[in-house]
């Protein structure tokens, strides 16, 4: 293996440096769920403190937008996978192509979202102190608070999930990764597999319960 | 560990410290060694300038009414001790220093898993830094260093900057945390085993896997607390429904195991010490390696123990004192293992072991009184007070402080290949460690007496405990000038010394001091664990 580029300086060999990438990656989407876990066991309180202010915001949100965002972003996930699966296979172009459209799905989530935003800021749904949306209840404030930052730290990953994306595109279109090495593209779909996940639970938790 | 082939001579090759003399090689490096003492650099400014508040503090309780600063001044300062001493000093200091430095020694390997990240780990521990410093020109924050809502979200104070500066340094905690955790599990030598691992790298995997679960929430919760101050969104606010409790639980699920991630690391240099200061395999190896599992496991079920008298229920109190007096056990069954190791062995008393013992006595004395702490009846007696004070400084002070002095001394000879002075060496831990208790003792008297913590005047009858307290740091400090003195001048002056002058086992010790720039001129393979003096060894020395 000696002289291979790919390898760094202290690894063995180039499998022990992908078996490491491997598991640092993965214990980083660790601290990832972590992250948004400390936001979940939020949400759990105040919804136990506050249930029908939570369930009256709930029904205020647009359920008909939000399983637009969910089917895209489940779309995204599956062409990204088929894009790691074509690159494996060394076809580079359709492999292109697939990110391509992962891309362009991240991106329509992202503005079916901000449609979403400018929808509940002009209804006057804001977050805190500020809510003067309708719901008369106590809590409907801290409802709209939980909304905003944990749908604006997803937003936040979908972004940077996208600039590596890009990254990762370009450098497939030139043919960087094959047969016997896909680490970066293999990390990258984890991560944007990540983001799906955590929607997944988002969805249900803020737009159907 | 078969010999490698380099031992005996002079190395050919730059050690890590001469290879690449400009700026520039240093700050763009990628080599574990130059990063962690670029840490330990770090580090200690943070220690000095968290030591300088503390000293500043104890002038102004010299007097019941306060001197040389303002209330408000006394305010923003204790805050920026406790946040300077514990995110930019006590969490970062061990694994990041001397835990770069020392691990891919021990394990044989050439550099830490992601040597990028290693470096990008010290940049954003840099940056935190400088927000949190640069928090002070905008004259800083009163909140001390705990951030309890609702006062945090409505203080006018600079209180967002401080904890961004705070988000950021967790980014790094987490960072190296995932570094070390994948490089031990994927970059040991051929032949060292998991049951053959130094002590050393078994704590700082412990509290790496501390680091890497809590910390994701201390930064979220910092964040939540910031947003809520810039844009009072309500969310730990009552008056728009939001529950101050349900910060400070988030705030303790990170903030309490982040005592372990100092401990840990600490307990895993005296291991090293220990063993290889009285020549003797260590008492028990297994009961180490578990008792460091069972502090990282259940030092997550602690942290109600910060609410006994916040509002939880009675089933909670109880629960939490439990689990917090089961963490004695864990800690008790490494103190009996130490001092087995230490029972009839070749003890050399030497700077590092007089640390050792100064370490093991805070460490029972802190314990002991967090036993009693972790009882819910006593707990309403002492909480916010002094008592409380002089309990976690033991620990987090007086341990784990001890612990980072030993193994500066222990291993300076391996950083920089020069010896230190031995008699300046005790003097300055006899100064530091008499000076430790005279600060914190008189702590204890003064908590149970009912001084509350974090006052900046007090009832003129207990002006002579403070005295006393006030004396015993200024000793501290003297302490601390020595060292710094007598090490710097070592630096240049210091006697060369030999490969391994404690003549230990430990894994470190078999490449060249300084190290090589890649550790080794040829990988090892390991045949048996480290510190097997009774076994005898084909290459005995």
């Amino acid at each position: 293996m000696a002289g291979d580029a790919r390898l760094a300086h202290h690894f063995s060999s180039l499998s022990v440096q992908a078996h490491a990438a491997r598991l640092g990656m993965w214990l980083f989407l660790g601290t990832e769920v972590l992250l948004f876990g400390g936001l979940f066991v939020g949400y759990a309180m105040y919804r136990t403190v506050y249930r029908a202010a939570f369930v009256a915001c709930s029904h205020h949100l647009d359920r008909a937008l939000g399983t637009v965002d969910t089917l895209v972003l489940i779309t995204s996930s599956f062409t990204m996978a088929l894009g790691l699966h074509l690159a494996r296979g060394g076809r580079a172009r359709q492999a292109t192509a697939a990110l391509g459209a992962t891309l362009a799905l991240g991106l329509a989530f992202l503005a079916v979202h901000g449609h979403e935003y400018a929808g509940d800021i002009a209804a006057g749904a804001l977050p805190g102190r500020l809510y003067r949306a309708g719901v008369e209840l106590p809590g409907a404030g801290i409802f709209y608070t939980l909304y905003y930052f944990m749908t604006g730290l997803h937003s936040l990953h979908v972004v940077f999930g996208l600039v590596l994306l890009g990254w990762l595109t370009r450098r497939t279109a030139r043919g960087d990764f094959g047969a016997g090495w896909d680490t970066p593209l293999e990390l990258g779909g984890l991560y944007w597999h990540l983001i799906d996940l955590v929607w997944i639970f988002l969805y249900p938790l803020l737009y159907l319960i | 560990m078969s010999k490698p082939a380099d031992l005996d001579r002079e190395p050919a090759r730059a050690s890590y410290l001469t290879d690449g003399t400009t700026v520039r090689s240093w700050l763009d490096t990628r080599d574990h060694k130059r990063v962690g003492l670029m840490f330990l650099v770090a580090v200690l400014g943070a220690l000095f300038l968290g030591g300088m508040f503390a000293m500043v503090l104890r002038l102004s309780l010299l007097t019941p009414e306060g001197s040389f600063v303002g209330p408000t001044a006394y305010n923003r300062l204790f805050t920026l001790h406790g946040i300077v001493m514990i995110f930019l000093f006590l969490v970062p200091a061990i694994p990041s220093a001397f835990g770069n430095f020392m691990v891919p020694l021990m394990i044989g390997a050439r550099d830490v898993a992601f040597p990028r990240l290693n470096l990008l780990g010290l940049y954003l521990y840099l940056i935190g830094a400088v927000l949190v410093l640069g928090a002070m020109i905008e004259g800083g924050t009163d909140t001390g260093w705990t951030f309890y809502a609702p006062y945090s979200t409505s203080t006018p104070s600079a209180v967002v900057p401080v904890l961004l500066g705070i988000f950021v340094v967790g980014c790094s905690s987490i960072v190296s945390g995932i570094n070390f955790i994948v490089t031990i599990h994927t970059m040991r030598a051929p032949g060292l085993t998991w049951m053959r691992l130094p002590l050393f790298v078994w704590s700082i995997y412990g509290a790496s896997i501390i680091q890497v679960i809590a910390t994701p929430v201390l930064g979220l919760t910092v964040l939540l607390v910031a947003v809520d101050h810039a844009f009072h969104v309500g969310l730990f606010d009552p008056a728009v429904g939001g529950d101050p409790l349900l910060m400070q639980h988030l705030f303790w699920f990170y903030s309490h195991p982040a005592v372990y991630i100092t401990i840990l690391p600490a307990m895993g240099v005296v291991s090293e010490v220990v063993s290889g200061l009285s020549r003797k395999n260590s008492f028990g190896y297994k009961p180490i390696v578990y008792s460091t599992l069972g502090i990282a496991f259940v030092g997550f079920f602690t942290w109600g123990h910060h609410l006994f008298v916040s509002g939880q229920s009675t089933f909670d109190a109880g629960f939490f004192g439990v689990a917090s007096m089961l963490v004695g056990v864990f800690t008790a069954i490494k103190v009996f293992t130490w001092i087995g190791t230490m029972y009839r062995g070749a003890i050399a008393f030497t700077t590092p072991y007089a640390y050792v013992c100064g370490f093991i006595f805070f460490l029972v004395f802190g314990g002991m009184t967090g036993i009693a702490l972790a009882t819910v009846s006593l707990d309403a007696h002492w909480h916010d007070t002094y008592f409380i004070v002089a309990h976690f400084h033991f620990v987090m002070v007086g341990a784990a402080l001890m612990a980072f002095l030993a193994a500066l001394h222990y291993w300076f000879p391996k950083m920089f290949g020069r010896a230190y002075p031995e008699g300046w060496g005790l003097v300055s831990t006899v100064l530091i460690i008499l000076g430790f208790n005279a600060t914190f003792i008189p702590q204890f008297l003064l908590g149970n007496a009912g001084m509350p913590r974090r006052y900046y005047s007090y009832p003129a009858e207990l002006q002579a405990l403070n005295v006393a307290s006030t004396a015993g740091a200024t000793l501290l400090g003297i302490g601390f000038l020595i060292i710094f003195v007598y090490l710097v001048v070592s630096l240049r002056h210091g006697e060369r010394v030999p490969q391994n002058p404690w003549e230990s086992r430990g894994f470190e010790w078999y490449t060249a001091s300084p190290p090589l720039k890649e550790n080794f001129e040829h990988l090892p393979t390991f045949s048996h664990a480290p510190h097997d003096y009774q076994e005898g060894h084909p290459h005995g020395r």
